[in-house]
């Protein structure tokens, strides 16, 4: 468990937590990614405006975080093309239909005491667990 | 604008927290799925985190106030049932995100940080999510219309 880091953790938590709550106060909404960025797709899009720049603040954070505390340590995400694609389409898919991810399911709908969203994490976290479980040690990928 | 100014904010502190958290990082969060390897438990503390200060502002926010600052009424899901729709879409979410380490908030956010694997996903994401859209076009869930009736607006 040398990897485990549960200070930064736990506070970077609270500040995603902290960003379910301003969009909550202010626009009345659930700040869950796969339904904001969903939201954009639908056949009658009628406010795209507070969506876009939602997404545009998750993609300029790391960013700025770099911009103050002088760099990001760099992420490894050294899976293969196809299975880059394979595992995109199964998350955007899997995600609507489920309505939400790690998220609006895992944060907001857990924070709300949702009975739907603590089973959907169950069942996501259980998927992705076992999905590990084969790739890196019965196949050992 | 005022809407848009504060979605703006709650990305960036999204981001934020996804940064400093490391879960940015496809390969801290397969650290924590593999429960069989060298397993990492950080992803529960950021959930930790994320759900009890979420649960108190929650409590606060419904609690005295009536509608948001800036919209007329509160937004909640008001879905209620545990069905067959919930478990596959979590289901098939979950193997997704097994494979490689990456969901829609830190994938949207890594774009920035590895633009080229990233991307490759965001893009397969939003086909996914399309493909989803589309589908409801085609088969409607069970009890709503099959097509809405012309000039009938949402």
């Amino acid at each position: 468990m040398e990897n485990f880091t549960p200070v930064s953790a736990f506070f970077g938590g609270v500040l995603i937590g902290l960003s379910v709550v301003v969009l909550l106060l202010t626009n009345g909404r659930i700040a869950g990614v796969s339904g904001v960025v969903g939201g954009l797709l639908a056949s009658k899009v009628r406010d795209a405006g507070w969506r876009l720049a939602f997404i545009l603040g998750l993609i300029a954070a790391p960013l700025l975080y770099a911009a103050v505390a002088g760099g990001v340590p760099p992420i490894a995400v050294t899976s293969s093309t196809g299975l880059l694609i394979a595992a995109g389409l199964l998350v955007g898919f899997g995600a609507r239909l489920g309505s939400g991810c790690t998220s609006g399911h895992g944060v907001a709908g857990i924070a709300r005491l949702s009975p739907r969203s603590f089973v959907a994490t169950g069942v996501f976290l259980t998927a992705g667990m076992a999905t590990v479980f084969v790739t890196r040690h019965v196949m050992g990928g | 604008m005022r809407q848009t100014i504060a979605a703006l904010a709650a990305g960036t502190l999204f981001g934020l927290g996804l940064t400093l958290s490391r879960m940015v990082d496809p390969a801290k969060v397969l650290g924590f799925l593999d429960i069989a390897g060298n397993w990492d438990p950080s992803l529960a503390l950021v959930l930790a985190g994320a759900t009890s200060t979420a649960a108190i502002g929650f409590r606060l926010i419904l609690g005295r106030r009536s509608a948001p600052l800036f919209a007329e009424a509160f937004s909640l899901p008001t879905a209620r049932a545990i069905d067959r729709r919930l478990v596959i879409g979590a289901a098939i979410f979950g193997v997704g995100w097994g494979l490689v380490g990456l969901c829609p908030g830190p994938a949207l956010a890594g774009l920035g940080l590895a633009f080229r694997p990233v991307a490759i996903f965001v893009i397969a994401m939003l086909v996914g999510m399309a493909a989803f859209e589309l589908m409801g076009r085609v088969r409607p869930p069970a009890g709503a219309p099959a097509s809405p009736a012309p000039g009938a607006g949402r």
